[in-house]
């Protein structure tokens, strides 16, 4: 161990991809027992300093100390081995398998080793005891793939625990969970802080690593700037340090005069899923779409967007009924529904910006059935420079664009496809700071130019930032709605939880 | 982020795209130099190998190969796979030849039936993945391949049929000059697709489905009928690779086509598409054609042992795949 009770001490970590320097000199920190945040917009560095700790990346200078440990590089193995565990965004768990067999996959208890026989009584036991002492009511027999993502985090955290790690990384571990969720997983964080594991904490949400965390390392473009205690620092101050300039107003909100009806859903129903779904949207309106993870909004979305069918209903679209079975008869109806995976649903990532922004209706592009590749590419030239999409040309395949600037990809296929209802589904996650305000910028041009927004976050300050009108949905039902004016995070939190409005 | 910052991102940008077009082009080049280099080598070790007959022999081998190959191009583009083309061939050309000769019809609506039944058969194709919704396209088209070859052995008691109308002969048989109408067959066929795949949306979509089922689904893209038009048009080149072989040797037999999907596949694979789907080039899946006919031939001229041959076409369909998986690995470690 190192003086002061210190685990992990990065020195000058630095890292080299052909034209680019991806981590310059990284130091950082990481007392036993503490939550630590790093924080950073995304291309900071932040993935590639975590990949250099769980061994997947080699430095090419600098070192990692480890418990007073001097590592000039590590392998995964050997960084699973000293106790190091890292908790992806995708998780890695096997979903036929048991939770119990799941936590000590590739770490079994055997009844004999050398005649490769579990002991799968002990285990189950183990397994309970473990998931007991995290306070978490998961049956050890239970398949992982019928758990919530929540619940499949903690298995993970349990084999981490299981392990012996000393330091887990989690790296954006609230991004797909409730609130709910997200509490019950900083309740097991603190339970684990006292145990005396050390977290590395990443994470977008600056509210959650205020919360919950002791100190944090802020990188920008590579570098580490700044290393505070949570205790003398302000959100805003972090934020200047990430991005290096002041944003003034995190929701840039404009209010756009309100029109006709242009979306008018009445009574969708889709058996176990959707409960007699009903609601207006204005031209002009930004309408946002509240609730827990689950709580059927984005199966609404899908249901009015031909993307999932449904069972009855009526849908109005600027006053006339349309029948939509198919995404095409939305397309065509003048609905744009922008999904919350983009990268699997949403992009081609193998094809080039070119190819993604103009793929909806394509054949607009051409005369008498010939694709002209020009005026694909000066459309989507255009829209993209009208975005600002930070883009080495058309030709640059999406995959290889930061989360932000795929999701300026995804927007411009949309605003190209000539409609005037969009459907955002977590438009913002998962990409930084900057990237954020400039997505809610773009929203509030669409409906100054007169479109209809539907808005469906997690994240209740974003709702609550950037709708005029909140709807919000309880197990697939409509249990609330508040003007932007009457809207609280606690009448959102009652309405979620399944109690009704009284009106 | 500074604008310092901002130019040094373009600039990552910039390399990372032009690293991953370099690669490709490396690739392509590569396989080109090991064609050449396998020419090479087969001239050396045969002196008959550059002999004008033999070179036309390789050709219009490869003619037949090409033109299957390009069905096999499209199912692999869409991430699927047409395991049914040399069974599809050989019915189609049965249809085909009972037509002719059984059944007397005029000449031209023999090759229409040819051409029908391998449409028909690929269609057949196209609706068990989409309409049954059977796991994946290897096992749709496995099934056609047995079912196929079952009826072409049934249809004439396994009996060849022989002796066509020069209508028949023609793409197979004659030449302009000294070029096989074959040949030029070829070149229309792969131009004409080259302007489908590049300068159509139809032919765009196919890449969108290869790329994403799903994105291109939610983009209003008709992804079910991009795949059984995929499936008819591999059904439609199968049978008029088979009429190409038909005039060429003026009969039709039910064990025609036997292991075609094999070399087509191989061809494919070499010529650079991915099986992972949505990565390819038509003009490259030539260059692989024609890589497995040198092979072939080679192999023939030098008297190799045929489970020799058939064991080295397997080898090379292997070594193709795992360089395509090590490809798409680099082109996926990129962030």
């Amino acid at each position: 161990m190192l003086a002061d009770g210190i685990l992990l001490k990065v020195e000058g970590l630095t890292k080299r991809f052909p034209g680019v320097v991806a981590l310059d000199g990284v130091d950082l920190e990481a007392r036993a027992g503490e939550v630590h945040a790093i924080c950073g917009e995304n291309g900071a560095g932040k993935s590639t300093l975590i990949k250099m700790l769980t061994g997947a990346y080699t430095p090419d200078s600098g070192t990692i100390n480890f418990e007073g440990q001097i590592y000039h590089g590590l392998t995964p193995r050997k960084a699973m081995g000293v106790g190091i565990a890292c908790i992806y965004q995708e998780l890695n768990l096997i979903p036929h398998l048991s939770v119990a067999e799941n936590i000590f996959l590739g770490r079994e208890i055997y009844l004999a080793e050398k005649i490769n026989v579990l002991d799968r009584k002990q285990m189950r036991e183990k397994a309970a005891e473990l998931l007991a002492d995290l306070g978490l009511a998961i049956s050890p027999t239970a398949r992982v793939g019928t758990l919530g993502v929540g619940h499949q985090q903690m298995i993970e955290i349990c084999r981490a625990m299981w392990s012996n790690a000393k330091l887990i990384i989690m790296d954006e571990p609230t991004s797909s969970l409730s609130e709910k969720e997200a509490d019950d997983l900083f309740r097991v964080m603190a339970q684990m802080k006292a145990r005396g594991v050390t977290i590395l904490f990443i994470s977008h949400r600056l509210d959650e690593v205020r919360a919950n965390c002791d100190r944090v390392t802020v990188m920008r473009d590579g570098k580490t700037v700044a290393r505070v205690d949570m205790k003398d620092s302000s959100i805003d101050e972090i934020i200047q340090l990430m991005v290096g300039r002041n944003i003034q107003n995190k929701y840039p909100k404009q209010r756009a005069a309100h029109g006709d009806v242009v979306l008018k859903v009445n009574k969708l129903n889709r058996k176990g899923v959707l409960h007699d779904v009903s609601f207006e949207l204005r031209a002009g309106e930004v309408l946002g779409f509240a609730g827990l993870v689950g709580a059927g909004r984005t199966e609404t979305a899908r249901a009015i967007t031909g993307a999932d069918p449904y069972d009855s209903g009526n849908i109005e679209v600027f006053g006339k009924p349309v029948t939509i079975r198919t995404p095409l008869d939305s397309i065509n109806a003048g609905i744009a529904f922008l999904t919350e995976n983009r990268k699997e649903q949403g992009l081609i990532l193998i094809q080039s910006v070119a190819f993604n922004a103009t793929i909806v209706n394509m054949h607009k592009y051409g005369t008498n059935g010939w694709l002209s590749l020009k005026r694909v590419r000066d459309t989507a030239q255009k829209i993209c420079a009208e975005m600002r999409l930070k883009t080495s040309g058309m030709e640059m395949p999406v995959g290889k664009l930061s989360g932000g600037n795929q999701q300026k990809v995804v927007i411009a296929k949309w605003l190209l496809s000539k409609s005037r209802i969009f459907i955002f589904d977590e438009p913002t996650r998962g990409i930084d700071v900057g990237a954020k305000v400039e997505v809610y910028k773009l929203i509030n041009q669409l409906v100054a130019d007169g479109a209809g927004v539907i808005i469906i976050c997690s994240e209740m300050e974003e709702v609550l930032g950037m709708a005029d009108r909140i709807l919000v949905m309880h197990e697939g039902e409509i249990t609330g709605e508040m003007s932007r004016e009457d809207a609280t995070q606690e009448k959102i939190m009652y309405a979620a939880s399944g109690f009704r409005q009284a009106s | 982020m500074s604008n310092e910052a901002i130019t040094n991102k373009a600039s990552e940008l910039k390399a990372d795209a032009k690293s991953g077009a370099m690669a490709e082009k490396l690739y392509q080049l590569g396989v080109l130099l090991s064609l050449l280099l396998l020419c090479a080598v087969m001239s050396v070790l045969s002196s008959r190998f550059l002999s004008f007959d033999n070179l036309m022999n390789v050709a219009s081998q490869a003619a037949v190969s090409a033109i299957v190959s390009i069905g096999m191009f499209l199912a692999i583009l869409t991430a699927g796979i047409d395991l049914s083309v040399g069974s599809v061939l050989a019915l189609s050309t049965m249809m085909m030849g009972i037509a002719s000769d059984h059944w007397g019809l005029n000449p031209y609506i023999c090759i229409l039936v040819c051409l029908g039944t391998g449409a028909l058969l690929g269609l057949a194709n196209g609706l068990l993945l989409t309409k049954l919704h059977l796991p994946h396209p290897f096992i749709s088209t496995l099934g056609m391949q047995k079912m196929a070859r079952g009826i072409a052995l049934f249809v004439t008691a396994a009996a060849p049929i022989s002796m066509f109308p020069d209508e028949i002969q023609f793409l197979g048989n004659n030449s302009v000059g000294q070029v096989p109408v074959s040949f030029i067959l070829v070149g229309i066929l792969y131009a004409a697709m080259y302007l489908f795949l590049t300068r159509t949306s139809t032919g765009r979509y196919i890449y969108a489905v290869g790329g994403n089922k799903e994105a291109a689904r939610l983009s209003g893209i008709k992804v079910n009928s991009i795949l059984n038009l995929v499936y008819v048009i591999s059904g439609f080149t199968a049978a008029l690779a088979g009429l190409v072989l038909a005039g060429r040797v003026n009969a039709v037999y039910p064990l025609a086509g036997l292991d075609y999907e094999t070399d087509a596949i191989a061809a494919v694979i070499i010529g650079g598409a991915s099986f992972f789907g949505g990565v390819g080039s038509i003009g490259n899946t030539i260059i692989g054609v024609l890589l497995i006919a040198v092979l072939r031939n080679g192999l023939n001229l030098l008297n190799v042992d045929s489970a020799f041959q058939t064991f080295a076409i397997g080898a090379v369909i292997v070594v193709a795949v795992a360089v395509d998986v090590l490809r798409q690995n680099v082109m996926k470690s990129g962030r």
